[in-house]
């Protein structure tokens, strides 16, 4: 049990919990890396089926009112992107390092990108109820059919199957797991704020029980370590070549057309508001 | 919860006859091994059972690491020097009189028979949460017992807090930063040099160590350079008691004056923080200025500048007010007059 949490004794002499154990850290790492050479391996050998060219000229021809580019994610919904990647990013470099050996004051500037986190997380939610498609980014029973056609797909099968509507199967999975861990990392950070000094609050270190702050720094720590599997696989994914168009995305806004009909289901992912195209420079 | 505080639990003791072989120890055994220097630290630990280390490399039996040398228009002092020696030795007694007085200031005579310069620098913290055995954060918890409303913190730090609120007890450290000293640290990589001042780490930086000492590392020579031989020093530990006691607060200064002005200062205090500090605002402040009771009232509340006292230790802010200035000013005009 010590390779996956560490113990220590309160002033009464019982066990209680303090972390998990940080050999979890490079088993994340392991893990992670691991995950990305199996599917780039894979990528590399296996016979995944890839669209013919001619399938999608066809598409596009059929589908003339498409303006050229589509519009994928607002302005708003990139600054939120960018902004909750450079704090998680900070989070992890700031918890993590010291474990590694980096030695810096980490704390501050922990709980500082904490709240930015936080806070960004909390416009998203807002944002994502109110404005966008909330819905859209969720998985659930009626994606069971789809995952089935993607699986047969990178197995090499050619199957009619659904595709996918504004956001691929993987990156809704993806989304979930970052929900869990997220709010997981977000509300026992959070908690854990009131036994570090800030000026937001006096310190209170027993306003839990020993246990049950034991049980929040273990939350943090597992879903700590989660997250570094998990940006490795999004950075991953991120640059590899077939799915920087969906990365250039979230730096541009939009997609091409031919992107949109190639990957989507455009009625699944139906571009409603022509007000909104984005004009083709070429024809301005 | 029984506690015996008698028998040391069971170890493998190495006594190497060089530093080459302490070193091959240290690298073998890592983190399970104990430096042993005058032992007087390690007995605590080791007798209270709260330490339990399984290999224990006694330093007593190397002569290279012992004695005190001229070398570059200054001293190398060994890290196993005893306390007593470097007290008695007439170099450090004519140039580096602060290093005498503030050896002189620890503990008692039989301790400084005993007691090593490089255990005095690099001894843990006196905190008795920390020293009692319980999970705090500087043994690798998650609290801080010292830094409750219930806790009983006369002794903690005001000064660069994080998380834990442990103090250094050293009485040498202030004195040898404000020499401008060098630790010579030796691992099996090989050696490194750094600064008195960066030898000593707070808790922000590394809550579970006060030293940058590495596993498998060792402090085998403090380097004290000629620059402040000679200078105007002033040292003082404040304690409950005048003998055998760690310091509530000491202050260590050395000085240059042109005249009354103040040309050149490096001050430092401890027994505030996890790590002895360096008042380089202060320092910067008062350089340039006559040394006078003004100066010296107008450095002493800047340092105190941030002070965040805990429940029982807010005597502290006063007194290291009242140390920094009498540091500046010196003491000898206003007490005989």
């Amino acid at each position: 049990m010590d390779y996956f949490l560490t113990w220590g004794h309160s002033p009464w002499g019982q066990q209680i919990l303090t972390h998990v154990s940080w050999n979890l850290l490079w088993a994340a790492l392991f893990a992670g890396v691991a995950f990305l050479v199996a599917h780039a391996s894979y990528m590399v050998l296996s016979a995944h089926r890839k669209r013919h060219p001619a399938e999608t000229d066809a598409m596009e021809a059929a589908r003339p009112d498409l303006p050229a580019r589509i519009p994928r994610h607002s302005g708003v919904a990139r600054a939120f992107h960018w902004v909750m990647a450079a704090s998680m990013l900070t989070l992890l470099s700031t918890a993590f390092l010291p474990i590694a050996g980096v030695k810096f004051a980490w704390v501050q500037w922990h709980w500082m990108a904490g709240l930015v986190l936080t806070t960004s997380i909390l416009f998203h939610v807002i944002h994502a109820s109110v404005w966008l498609d909330f819905w859209s980014i969720w998985v659930g029973p009626k994606d069971i059919p789809e995952l089935r056609a993607e699986i047969l797909r990178e197995l090499g099968h050619d199957v009619p199957g659904p595709k996918p509507g504004k956001y691929p199967l993987g990156n809704r999975l993806y989304h979930l797991a970052l929900v869990v861990v997220g709010l997981s990392v977000i509300a026992s950070g959070l908690t854990m704020m009131v036994r570090v000094r800030t000026p937001l609050f006096p310190r209170n270190p027993y306003l839990l029980s020993d246990s049950t702050w034991g049980f929040l720094y273990v939350t943090h720590g597992m879903a700590g370590v989660a997250l570094v599997g998990l940006v490795i696989a999004h950075v991953y994914f991120a640059v590899r070549p077939e799915k920087w168009w969906i990365t250039k995305a979230m730096i541009l806004g939009w997609i091409t057309r031919r992107q949109y009909l190639e990957h989507h289901d455009p009625d699944r992912w139906v571009v409603a508001d022509p007000g909104s195209r984005i004009p083709d420079p070429a024809q301005q | 919860m029984a506690v015996i505080r008698d028998v040391m639990p069971a170890f493998e003791l190495f006594q190497p006859a060089s530093t080459a072989d302490a070193l091959n120890l240290l690298d073998r055994y890592g983190a399970d091994a104990w430096i042993f220097a005058g032992g007087l630290d390690s007995f605590d630990w080791l007798k209270d059972r709260i330490k339990r280390p399984r290999y224990v490399v006694d330093l007593g039996g190397i002569a290279e690491l012992k004695g005190i040398r001229a070398r570059d228009g200054g001293l190398e002092i060994g890290a196993m020097t005893t306390l007593t020696e470097v007290v008695s030795h007439p170099i450090v007694r004519d140039r580096y009189a602060i290093l005498t007085e503030a050896a002189e200031a620890a503990a008692s005579p039989q301790i400084r028979n005993q007691g090593t310069i490089g255990g005095n620098l690099s001894q843990d913290t006196r905190c008795w949460y920390y020293r009692a055995g319980w999970s705090c954060y500087r043994a690798g918890g998650n609290i801080c017992y010292a830094d409750t409303p219930e806790s009983i913190n006369r002794e903690h730090a005001i000064l660069e807090a994080d998380r834990c609120v442990a103090v250094n007890p050293s009485d040498t450290a202030p004195a040898l930063i404000v020499l401008g000293a060098s630790m010579v640290i030796r691992g099996s990589s090989g050696k490194r040099v750094i600064p008195a001042e960066n030898y000593f780490v707070g808790p922000g930086t590394d809550i579970t160590r006060m030293t940058a000492l590495q596993p498998g590392e060792l402090l085998t020579a403090i380097r004290v350079p000629g620059d402040w031989a000679g200078s105007n020093f002033y040292w003082e530990k404040v304690r409950d008691r005048q003998v055998w006691d760690f310091a509530l607060v000491s202050v260590a200064s050395a000085m240059t004056l042109s005249g009354t002005t103040i040309q050149n200062i490096r001050l430092v205090i401890n027994g505030v923080a996890a790590r002895p500090l360096r008042l380089a605002t202060v320092e910067q402040y008062v350089k340039g200025k006559p040394r006078n009771e003004s100066t010296a009232a107008a450095a002493g509340d800047m340092a105190v500048e941030g002070a965040q006292p805990l429940r029982f230790n807010a005597y502290k802010v006063p007194l290291m007010r009242n140390l920094v200035k009498r540091a500046i000013r010196g003491v000898e005009e206003w007490t005989t007059s």
